[in-house]
């Protein structure tokens, strides 16, 4: 089976590396498939789950954001902040999200709204990166 | 000759010195392990986003961005890293001599320089030496955060926009190893061209989403500001390496003066006795 490499890195580290058959990530203009042999891409990532499958094994990651460059041999994530999906908390996660609608509700406020509309979408990512990985289990 | 009690003063005082010298060495042994460990971590991320950028380099883009455009320079901005405190021997002022005779040799090419600061000491110098200094960014600590750069890099990238400036370089220290660090200046605008892989002859572009000048702009920007990040935190490893280093030949120093210092305490304090040996002896002879 044909495979691709991919390598996932974040400004403070490198989250993963590795060969892959299938890579699933979230662009800002929606869902990417990634197979061996995809024609040159290049588009900004959406706060959401990257998932990269091997044969049967498959690993998710969180991304909140940043660029994505596809070659045909090689997939290079560009996080700005990326995460093993195992190591999200939900809990923290649905106090985030709950945390950001209170600001955004609280308008008038001087508070930076695009900054909390933004805060709300990590959050919101970050659930259903978890809620992906639970339905699976 | 001088007396013993003014000589032991004097060992008092150095001996404080070496005191803090030497806790100041073993300070920043245990930093210069973690700035040097945060370098290390960082460096993946801009390995890879310089693989992308080659590659963008090699595609024949729709839209050929302003970074890879070479102008006729009038002027150049030099991002200069420097550090926070100072007791690091020639760190910084070994970098800012490079920085000067750069400046001077495009001076002589009828180009300006003006200054983007980084770090307490570069504001310092920059201020006294005189030049255009266009933005600082002080007081970065031990761990500097890539968000308090994006000010810094967006003054330089939007003077570069503007047609203000037509080149930039960055200029920090180069982490070798623990006793060498190499003072360095690096073009940044315009991107200098990677060498080219002869694998690719054929054109090709990439497919982008949503629009080829949004998605290079954020990129490249992206590029030049893990760069500059880059340099900041390798140039932290630096300092540290190098306080470390300064800190341990100071506390050398103050134990040779220290030793120097006894045995003139001893020379004195036997040429005291001798001498008031000698007073005993000469009264009683006279009685």
């Amino acid at each position: 089976m044909s495979t691709i490499k991919i390598n996932i890195v974040s400004s403070s580290e490198e989250i993963y590396s590795g060969e892959a058959t299938m890579v699933y990530a979230t662009g800002t203009l929606g869902e990417l498939g990634i197979a061996p042999g995809h024609t040159p891409l290049l588009t900004g990532l959406a706060p959401g789950p990257v998932r990269v499958q091997n044969g049967s094994e498959e690993e998710a990651f969180f991304c909140s954001g940043g660029f994505l460059e596809i070659q045909p041999d090689l997939v290079t994530v560009l996080s700005d902040t990326a995460e093993r999906a195992d190591s999200l908390d939900e809990s923290e996660a649905i106090k985030a999200k709950e945390a950001a609608e209170q600001e955004l509700a609280n308008k008038d406020a001087t508070l930076d709204y695009a900054k909390a509309a933004s805060q709300l979408a990590e959050a919101v990512a970050r659930l259903k990166t978890i809620q992906k990985l639970r339905k699976k289990q | 000759m001088a007396n013993t009690k003014e000589v032991r003063k004097q060992i008092a005082s150095i001996k404080s010195t070496q005191k803090i010298t030497s806790a100041m060495e073993m300070v920043a042994a245990s930093k210069m392990k973690k700035t040097q460990d945060s370098m290390l971590e960082g460096r993946p991320y801009s390995l890879k986003i310089k693989d992308v950028i080659s590659h963008i380099a090699l595609a024949s883009s729709e839209y050929p961005h302003p970074f890879y455009e070479e102008r006729a320079a009038k002027k150049a901005c030099f991002i200069v890293v420097s550090s926070d405190k100072g007791l690091c021997g020639g760190l910084n002022i070994n970098l800012f001599k490079q920085v000067i005779a750069k400046s001077a040799e495009l001076n002589e090419q009828g180009i300006g320089s003006c200054f983007a600061l980084i770090g307490t000491k570069a504001a310092g110098f920059f201020k006294s030496v005189g030049g255009e200094v266009i933005a600082v960014a002080e007081k970065l600590g031990d761990k500097p955060n890539p968000d308090d750069l994006i000010g810094l890099t967006k003054v330089v990238l939007d003077m570069h926009k503007n047609g203000d400036i037509d080149q930039a370089y960055l200029c920090s220290n180069i982490f070798v190893n623990t006793m060498t660090q190499q003072p360095n200046v690096e073009q940044l605008i315009p991107l200098a061209p990677e060498e080219q892989e002869e694998s690719n002859p054929s054109q090709w572009d990439y497919i982008y989403e949503p629009e080829a000048k949004e998605l290079l702009d954020g990129l490249l920007t992206r590029y030049i500001e893990s760069l500059v990040y880059q340099a900041v935190v390798e140039n932290s490893a630096c300092e540290q390496a190098a306080k470390m280093i300064a800190m341990k030949n100071a506390t050398d120093n103050a134990g040779d003066l220290i030793k120097e210092l006894e045995l003139l305490y001893n020379n004195v304090r036997q040429a005291a006795i001798t001498q008031e040996l000698s007073e005993i002896v000469g009264g009683a002879a006279a009685v």
